[in-house]
């Protein structure tokens, strides 16, 4: 809500300056956005007068004008400006002035343009004439016939007078935001009651009445309301209207609101409608047929064209003012062309209604159609106040000579809106904000904003004028204790009693990986939770896959984020592709982030939410078994730590001889005792070169995907201490000559599992292929660690167990044993 | 034989002198102390003497030879020390060489500001708690005393998956379910990702993130919302923080308030960050609504709570001075390895 503080003071005093009364209005309540201070950046600008025109001698399209500008002598000034003509009130920049510009068809300049005495085609000019727009003024503001040329001042003014103190332009321009809760703010009246509120002064309303009014409405239309979406229709009519410019002072005051003036009718609607918050609207009588208004929704099928002149087409729902035969404007949203005033209007109908604002609300934005009417019976109006601004619009009518008044009015109000009592209680109210205010502190509140309060004792029946539609339980009641009471004032205290702060096990593993991988080496990224369906085809997705099953947005911004994720790789492929064509020549990258699966069973609970955890990286030399390490040294430090990796060639994101399937094994309780049981935990590998070349990295990749939730599920952080050994331990080597596709993972698994108990651990510690191994073969290494926890080891008790090792090797592996 | 031993004596003394070696040391030790060197030749042929004469020239020879041993202990002492210093300058580094790379990676700016957050709000005895991404309506809207017309629930500002599921547009749901879990005393906070159609640009995302906060007790005051907000302030942004409270509007909130905290860039004087008014507003709180109460089952005459609600990003663009929201999604390494 824009508030010009000049016209502000027409309804309550302001004593205090400029920023004061900002900083307090804050305080109470009415948040502003900016405030600026206005016709301050002029200097040496007067009123002048056009004595003299004479054509310049050395140019067509110039003329040479002689300015009465208070002084003896004339001032003479060129000017290529067509409108000028003798004898008119203009505004005079003299030499050495300043005016905030842009000079016509020249950019803006950071503090003004000066103005000096120079010569134009070879005739002296001792300064300028200046339009709206030289004065500072912006294109929307300035009125339709002054835009082009000099400002042409209406009415006498001193000359010689200063321009900005002459036509009254030096005021503050504040900006409030105004909250949902608060329609009544977007009002001057209803800023004023703010106002008077919080400086403690009296709220002034503005004169509603006629001096004199002829002859009664009911006479000349009539109205009926067919639709409960009309609350209110109220109209009044005003006869030998003359439709011309409005004086200077409401013109100013409209565009310090940032509105146009157009012509006396359509700027005192304007006016009414910023002093009350009360859209307005005025047709000639003559466009509608019978005389009679019939308020009701829009026929099947029905085009109306509105007076932008665009054809809208209309559903049942949108409500309507009609006539007797036709449609002539969408209620509360626009009027339409048929029924527009022209410079010819004899007799007006004004309209001040109320429509329901969800009505409003969804017929402009059906319509796409949005205007400051529509904006404000969004928000809700008080139908009381129809009365009151169709009197005003009247008023100013009469009080300007723009026509006359007819008395009485037309007023459909079927179900009066009247102001009900809220119930409050002292104590409750201090118990809420932890004050000890009495009785009479909370009335003087509540009457400063023209609340009626009864009741006595504890009880407080606090009546708010039914402009101010928030006010319905104890609560709202306290926080106007609050707000003019002022928040800075309550104390400070903190909240009595003591708790322990805690979190989820899931949140506590989470945090635990993040600083793990950080400390990894690995860098954590965030992207949407909202991704492209294309992105499981970028990364080879089987078709009838579950990544597939996507949870759709209905309304998304694009196709790029039209479905919720499933999985975290496509995202993580698309940041290792924008970091490489970055020429960012290593990524180490992780992200721990929900996905999201629809519920097929029961498509209206939420879809299921788990945690994922995806890793990617490439550069700086890593490899499969660099990212293994990681994944492996991760999930140890989470409490996962049997760990297999099983071969897997048919996953499309992964190249096929270069993927793994991550599984852990743990023991389950099972009837019949314990049980190892194997969980897929993710997958990982080196990314699939199609899919890579599909991100633009023009190198070889790796990523990982694991559900986190199961992670979680599997770690056990349980720590037990296990004595540190007191015997030394034996250690022997075995070398084996194995075929090339032989897995090093099932190779272990034999010894483990034909180690007694003394072999305490195993370690691959080389692979071999080349010089004396024969092509398809390698050479693989083990060191085996025996120990026994009660006595020195034997070199009989090392040979029989390392012994059983050997045989297994030979009987379940075709595996030639070499000589260490 | 006492010359000899005095002669035996001064030799030693000045070859030790002249030794530049350990090895030179060493040479004189033998010819002297060896099975074959001098003053053990001496000592042999003492059998020939009488016992007199064996015990005088006995405790002579022994006293020269501890003067030679003493005299081979500080030589080889002085030639070692002197072979470690040439040892040492041999090997002499250049230390401003780089130091071998640890590659340490970094959390992201958001989960940095949601850990600071969560740090405070931990100390204060603020518990962490989540919910879904994606919500109900009832859980976003209707829950919060937002109502059926509240235009916050409007198609163009809200993404849907059905009439009765979207993605939640603000943390402030935990607030619903949190209360219809748990009995009072609550005291809890829930970080978490939130979703608005809003087209991104410089200042807006479409995803963003949030925290909300609930206290719900006996005897919960306004005053009590200042004093822990407050509180969360000086910790986060310094000791010398202040805040400001200010009447605002939210739905599930009454009353409301908005907190701007005194600049952290300026201290308050006025500066680009803070636009010269010396504050930045920087969450969203009030007395919880007892429409949201109720929701919980909660005894509105005996409960009353406060709820505030931030945004991450804008907490953590302006800390960190960042001037771009899309920084935050496009994750360019060298952004983010910036919050090491």
């Amino acid at each position: 809500m824009i508030v010009s503080l000049e016209w502000l003071k027409d309804y309550t005093d302001v004593n205090v300056d400029t920023t004061e009364f900002c900083d307090r209005m804050i305080l109470s309540g009415s948040n502003l956005e900016t405030c600026e201070l206005v016709g301050r950046d002029m200097e040496k600008v007067v009123v002048g007068k056009i004595e003299k025109i004479e054509r310049h001698p050395n140019a067509e399209k110039l003329v040479v004008c002689q300015l009465n500008v208070g002084g003896e002598e004339l001032v003479q000034i060129v000017t290529g400006a067509p409108n000028v003509f003798e004898g008119a009130y203009v505004p005079v920049a003299l030499d050495g002035s300043r005016i905030p510009g842009p000079l016509h068809g020249q950019p803006k300049v950071e503090g003004g343009v000066e103005i000096h005495a120079g010569q134009l085609r070879g005739v002296d000019s001792h300064g300028m004439l200046c339009s709206f727009g030289e004065l500072g003024f912006e294109d929307k503001v300035i009125p339709v016939n002054q835009k082009d040329g000099i400002w042409i001042l209406d009415g006498q003014y001193t000359l010689g007078m200063d321009f900005a103190e002459a036509l009254e332009l030096k005021d503050a321009v504040i900006d409030f935001e105004i909250t949902p809760n608060r329609p009544d703010c977007l009002s001057m009246i209803g800023m004023a009651r703010e106002a008077a509120a919080t400086f403690g002064t009296q709220l002034r309303y503005p004169k509603t009445g006629c001096e004199k009014a002829e002859g009664d409405a009911a006479d000349y239309i009539s109205v009926e309301v067919k639709s409960p979406l009309c609350k209110r229709y109220t109209a009044r009519i005003v006869k030998d209207v003359k439709v011309q410019d409005s004086p200077w002072w409401l013109q100013r005051r409209l565009i310090h609101a940032g509105m146009r003036p157009i012509n006396n009718i359509v700027d005192i609607t304007n006016f009414v409608m910023l002093e009350y918050g009360q859209p307005l609207h005025a047709f000639d009588i003559n466009s509608i047929a019978g005389r009679h208004i019939i308020v009701d929704t829009a026929a099947e099928d029905e085009v109306f064209t509105t007076l932008d002149g665009t054809e809208r087409a209309l559903d049942t729902d949108m409500l309507m003012i009609k006539d007797a035969e036709k449609s002539v404007a969408i209620a509360g949203v626009m009027g339409g062309l048929n029924s527009e005033i022209e410079a010819d209007t004899n007799t007006i109908v004004i309209e001040s209604a109320n429509f329901l604002g969800s009505s409003v609300r969804s017929t402009s934005s059906k319509l796409k159609l949005r205007t400051e009417a529509s904006g404000r019976y969004e928000k809700g109006i008080d139908p009381n106040l129809c009365e009151a601004a169709a009197d005003r619009v009247c008023a100013l009518i009469e009080l300007i000579g723009a026509g006359t008044v007819v008395g009485g009015s037309v007023d459909v109000y079927p179900q009066v809106e009247e102001a009900k009592a809220v119930h409050g209680r002292v104590s409750r109210i201090n118990k809420i904000l932890g004050l000890q205010l009495d009785r009479e502190e909370m009335v003087k509140y509540f009457e400063s904003l023209e609340m009626k309060v009864e009741g006595e004792g504890e009880d407080l029946y606090v009546t708010a004028p039914t402009v101010r539609q928030d006010i319905e339980i104890e609560e709202d009641l306290a926080e106007e204790v609050a707000r003019l009471y002022g928040y800075d004032r309550i104390p400070v205290t903190i909240p009595r009693g003591n708790s322990e702060s805690g979190q989820s096990y899931e949140r506590n593993i989470k945090d635990m990986a993040r600083e793990t991988l950080v400390g990894l080496g690995a860098t954590e990224i965030q992207t949407y939770s909202f991704v492209s369906p294309k992105g499981v085809d970028n990364v080879r997705i089987d078709e009838d896959s579950w990544e597939r099953a996507f949870v759709q947005i209905l309304n998304p911004l694009g196709e790029d984020t039209s479905v919720m994720r499933t999985i975290l790789t496509p995202a993580m492929m698309e940041v290792l592709g924008r970091n490489f064509s970055r020429n960012i020549d290593a990524v180490r990258a992780f992200e721990i982030g929900n996905t999201f699966t629809a519920n097929l069973v029961d498509p209206e609970s939420l879809p299921d939410e788990q945690d994922n955890l995806c890793i990617g990286m490439y550069g700086g030399g890593v490899d499969f078994f660099y990212l293994k390490g990681m994944i492996v040294s991760l999930l140890n430090k989470l409490g996962v730590k049997d760990l297999q990796f099983i071969a897997e060639s048919e996953y499309g994101v992964y190249h096929p001889g270069r993927c793994a399937r991550i599984v852990a094994r743990h023991i389950v309780e099972l009837e019949n005792g314990p049980a190892v049981e194997e969980v897929e935990l993710g997958i990982m590998g080196e990314v699939h070169p199609e899919v890579a070349d599909k991100y633009g990295i023009g190198t070889r990749c790796y990523a990982a995907e694991l559900m986190f939730n199961t992670v979680t599920e599997l770690s056990d952080l349980e720590k037990v201490f296990s004595p540190l050994p007191k015997y030394p331990a034996t250690s022997r080597d075995i070398a084996l000559l194995v075929d090339e596709d032989m897995l090093v993972g099932d190779i272990e698994n034999v010894i483990r599992a034909a180690g007694t108990e003394i072999l305490r651990d195993v370690k691959l510690f080389d692979i071999y292929r080349g010089k004396q191994v024969e092509e398809g073969k390698k050479s693989v290494a083990f060191n085996l660690t025996y120990r026994h926890n009660d006595r020195t080891l034997t070199d009989e008790d090392v040979n029989a167990a390392h012994g059983q090792v050997l045989q297994a090797l030979r009987d379940n592996l075709d595996a030639v044993l070499r000589e260490m | 034989m006492q010359d000899r031993l005095k002669q035996i004596l001064e030799e030693s003394r000045a070859q030790l002198q002249n030794a530049a070696s350990l090895q030179e040391a060493e040479d004189v030790r033998v010819k002297v102390l060896g099975k074959k060197g001098a003053l053990t030749e001496i000592l042999r042929s003492m059998g020939k003497l009488s016992p007199e004469e064996r015990k005088e020239l006995g405790q002579a020879a022994n006293q020269v030879r501890a003067e030679i041993e003493a005299l081979l202990e500080e030589t080889f002492a002085e030639l070692k020390k002197k072979a470690q210093a040439a040892k040492f300058e041999a090997e002499k580094i250049d230390v401003t060489e780089p130091g071998r790379s640890f590659p340490m990676g970094s959390k992201h700016p958001i989960t940095v500001t949601i850990e600071e957050v969560s740090r405070v709000f931990k100390s204060m005895g603020y518990s962490l708690v989540e919910g879904p991404e994606v919500e109900t309506v009832f859980n976003n809207f209707d829950g919060l005393n937002a109502g059926p017309d509240h235009p916050a629930r409007d198609w163009t500002d809200t993404f849907y998956i059905s009439e009765d599921i979207l993605l939640r547009t603000q943390t402030s749901c935990v607030q619903v379910r949190t209360l219809q879990d748990k009995e009072p005393p609550i005291r809890v906070f829930a970080p978490g990702r939130c979703f608005r159609c809003d087209t991104p640009d410089a200042t807006h995302s479409p995803m963003f993130h949030q925290i909300e906060g609930l206290v719900v007790d006996e005897g919960i005051t306004f005053a009590d919302l200042k004093g822990a907000l407050d509180r969360f302030a000086k910790q986060l942004f310094g000791p010398e923080t202040k805040t400001k409270f200010r009447p605002h509007h939210f739905p599930f909130t009454e009353p409301s308030a908005e907190m701007d905290v005194s600049c952290f860039k300026c201290g308050g004087k006025g500066c680009r960050v803070c636009k010269g008014s010396g504050w930045i507003e920087i969450l969203g709180c009030g007395m919880v609504h007892p429409n949201v109460l109720k929701v919980g089952g909660i005894d509105t005459e005996k409960y009353t709570g406060f709820a505030f609600g931030m945004g991450v990003e804008r907490v953590a663009m302006l800390k960190y001075g960042i001037d771009d929201i899309r920084l935050m999604y496009e994750n360019d390494m060298r952004f983010i390895h910036q919050f090491k």
